[in-house]
């Protein structure tokens, strides 16, 4: 055969086999685009979107185009308000730009709503008096007259502030930031403070819980590593179990156990230990415990298929040779499973980050996480953009930590 | 062999040949004890007269769902059991289908409070003081004994949510049922409530879900809670010694409503017109204490029934009808401050 046509052949060849494994990694990769990525994308435009008030209200956001909230607001912006408002024909576009501005101003909603209605009734005296007022002699008076709040200058500073299509302010809030009237940054009033401090919370509880899992898991890894192969299998089944159990099954079985007629403050009472009942529910304690144990199994698995990977003669050779066992395990076997810990305690740290249903079922409300927050404003208050701010600091902290730990990693493993 | 003719519709649906064979009708409710009812008043005696399938599904009222179903218009749920802030809020964001009150019957033979134009009243709920007579020496009669930690020691439960709570702190204060939302709306007033349940913090528990606050009661963990007055009755006919103080007891009606673009609009709306006339509604009434919307379903129930209902006379006494428009301007605010509060 011919080396050009061999060449060809083999160039076949490899562009078949690029071509196979491309089409055998394309299902996942759309998946994870589709699945993760976009979702993350959409999250992230969220976290800025802003186009309620733009749409709504474009002339009384030029007219209030430099105001700057330290007088009345200017006289063409109560004409500008009745002409755009009075152009909504949508109830749901009028309801949508009052959420928006109720969430910065409250009664906002109401104000926006009982406005809009006044001004679309057909023969309402408002509307009438708007319509008929040239645009210069003034809105002012029958707007006032449909609402006096109009009155109020902090109702046309939100209007003002939120001109702009996009907005840092769901951001600035997720970390009790605020711009003031002048548009500097600032810092929110100390009753409205709240998010920094979950924030912090949120990182203990993780932290709490992922030194429980390895000071509860390291051992029984090591101690299933030694097992015969057969028993270990076994007794991973047992460590397996309650990790495919549904969280809320296991958490309803904490509380079972830990409230204070509960198992286990029957069995304190009962053996004197304790006289009365102790508050392990709807406290740190509870949530700890609790997420403790559902998140066990991701550091066990971890630690014991590296620990798995470590010669038992290293430690023999070691406590041979004259090392005391407790020293001779923490100068061979630990260092061999750095990597299991790393792995184990990035998982377990990284998963309590993101946890809502144990600390809502068995915390109090000064254990509440993050994703309470996240779920408070995505459920309850239907505000999505502060959701998603808020979802927006918790991966921006979860991708530092994974920065820092490879970072750490990589010197702490290095050959 | 009996598979056979049930399974040929549904083959002809899956094949959308056939797209109005077997109608399914989805609803949504809060579920426990009230939903039960539901099925037994409303559902079965529906499924009977129109041969369409209801399908129940319960939700703890979180507004979330409806939403991304309208936005992305996808609407799978048609008839939904909506609180009344959630209501009136959604009706203006375009959540819920304006009603046809032609097909309803006369606003007038309902509770002036049961109509909206988004949404007609399922039923009269209550959120009360209840206790454990057993574990009580004398009983509580207001909320300034529920902030007595002295004459009542131990535990209470509240609802982790600014709404209701600070109502009640302003009537343990002191303000009269009828004053409550003029003082709340002042910023002095927040304060006030504020501090006042700061008064009760260490003593606090908080629940989430309805079905919490009679378990925690039932289980000790608390000597009184506010609670949902169905559940408490419910409980009691269980055969649990719990009891209600109804002084200061904040009402409120949940409404039937239908999700914008909801494809079975003209069977929810259907639905809707037949849960809601008085037989139904006073069928639901005897099998939890909820109050009829319907003025005449109060006629064919038994005076020990009627006595349970948040709408009896001795019982709306003193008090408060929920105001959700405050709420709805307010609330976002207030649950806020609430969360940085209850945090510290």
């Amino acid at each position: 055969m011919e080396a050009g046509a061999l060449r060809e052949a083999l160039r076949r060849e490899s562009r078949a086999r690029t071509l196979r494994a491309l089409a055998l990694a394309a299902p996942l990769a759309l998946f994870l685009l589709l699945t993760f990525l976009v979702p993350i994308g959409a999250l992230l435009v969220r976290a800025v979107d802003n186009p309620e008030v733009a749409r709504a209200l474009p002339r009384t956001v030029e007219a209030l185009r430099g105001w700057r909230g330290e007088a009345a607001p200017p006289e063409p912006a109560f004409a500008a308000l009745a002409g755009d408002l009075s152009a909504i024909d949508d109830q749901a576009e009028a309801g949508a730009l009052a959420r928006r501005l109720n969430s910065d101003a409250s009664g906002a909603r109401s104000l926006v709503m009982a406005t809009w209605r006044a001004l679309r009734a057909p023969a309402s005296e408002g509307n009438a008096a708007v319509q008929a007022a040239p645009p210069a002699a003034g809105a002012r008076a029958p707007l006032l007259a449909i609402d006096p709040r109009w009155g109020e200058p902090r109702f046309w500073e939100v209007i003002a502030r939120n001109g702009a299509r996009w907005t840092p302010d769901y951001l600035l809030a997720a970390v009790d930031l605020r711009r003031d009237a002048g548009g500097a940054i600032a810092a929110m009033p100390p009753e409205q403070t709240v998010f920094r401090a979950i924030l912090w919370r949120t990182l203990g509880i993780a932290a709490a819980v992922t030194l429980g899992c390895l000071l509860l898991g390291y051992p029984l890894a090591w101690w299933l590593a030694t097992l015969p192969a057969r028993t270990a299998s076994r007794v991973l089944i047992l460590v397996l179990v309650p990790f495919w159990t549904s969280i809320l099954v296991r958490v309803a079985g904490w509380i079972v156990l830990l409230q204070s007629g509960g198992l286990v403050n029957q069995g304190l009472l009962a053996a004197g230990l304790v006289e009365a009942p102790l508050a392990l529910l709807f406290n740190r304690t509870g949530v700890i415990v609790a997420m403790v144990h559902i998140l066990l199994p991701f550091m066990i698995l971890p630690l014991y298929s590296v620990m798995r990977a470590v010669p038992p003669d290293y430690l023999r050779a070691a406590v041979s040779l004259g090392s005391h066992p407790l020293q001779a395990f923490r100068r061979t076997v630990v260092p061999l499973t750095w990597p299991g810990i790393g792995t184990g305690c990035l998982l377990v740290f990284i998963l309590a980050l993101g946890y809502y249903v144990t600390p809502a079922l068995v915390g109090g409300p000064s254990d509440q996480m993050l994703s309470y927050s996240v779920a408070q404003y995505a459920n309850v208050n239907l505000n999505w953009g502060m959701a998603c701010a808020l979802g927006t600091v918790l991966l921006a902290v979860t991708l530092v930590l994974y920065g820092l730990y490879r970072r750490l990693g990589r010197a702490e493993l290095a050959p | 062999m009996k598979r056979a003719p049930r399974l040929i519709p549904a083959l002809l649906l899956v094949l959308g040949a056939v797209p109005a064979v077997a109608q399914q009708l989805t609803v949504v409710n809060f579920g426990g004890a009230n939903g039960a009812a539901q099925k037994k008043a409303f559902y079965e005696p529906f499924e009977k007269s129109a041969g369409a399938k209801v399908v129940p599904v319960e939700y703890n009222g979180e507004q979330a769902k409806i939403k991304a179903m309208v936005e992305a218009r996808k609407v799978t749920w048609d008839v939904v059991e909506a609180e009344s802030a959630d209501l009136d809020r959604g009706c203006d964001e375009g959540l819920y289908e304006r009603l046809d009150w032609s097909r309803l019957g006369g606003k007038a033979d309902f509770l002036p409070a049961a109509v909206h134009e988004c949404g007609v009243g399922v039923f009269v709920w209550s959120s009360a003081l209840a206790y454990d007579a057993g574990r009580l020496k004398e009983p509580p009669r207001g909320w300034a004994d529920f902030w007595d930690v002295k004459r009542f020691p131990g535990k209470r439960a509240l609802r982790k949510a600014a709404r209701f709570n600070l109502e009640f702190a302003l009537m343990a204060d002191g303000v009269k049922p009828a004053e409550v939302y003029r003082v709340l709306a002042t910023p002095e007033g927040t304060e006030r409530a504020f501090r006042k349940l700061g008064e009760l913090k260490p003593h606090l528990q908080w629940w989430e879900t309805g079905a919490q606050a009679p378990q925690f009661l039932v289980a000790g963990d608390v000597v009184m809670a506010s609670a949902y007055n169905g559940r408490i009755e419910t409980a009691r006919r269980e055969g649990r010694d719990l009891r209600l103080v109804w002084t200061g007891s904040i009402y409120d009606l949940d409404f039937w409503s239908i999700p914008k673009g909801s494809p079975n609009r003209d069977l929810a709306l259907r639905f809707i017109a037949q849960a809601i006339t008085p037989q139904r509604q006073a069928e639901f009434a005897r099998l939890i204490s909820y109050g009829p919307t319907h003025l005449k379903a109060f006629n064919g129930l038994d005076p020990k029934v009627l006595a349970q209902l948040p709408t009896a006379p001795a019982n709306v006494k003193d008090a408060l009808k929920f105001d959700f428009r405050f709420w709805s301007d307010q609330g976002e605010a207030l649950e806020k401050r609430f969360a940085a509060w209850a945090a510290q």
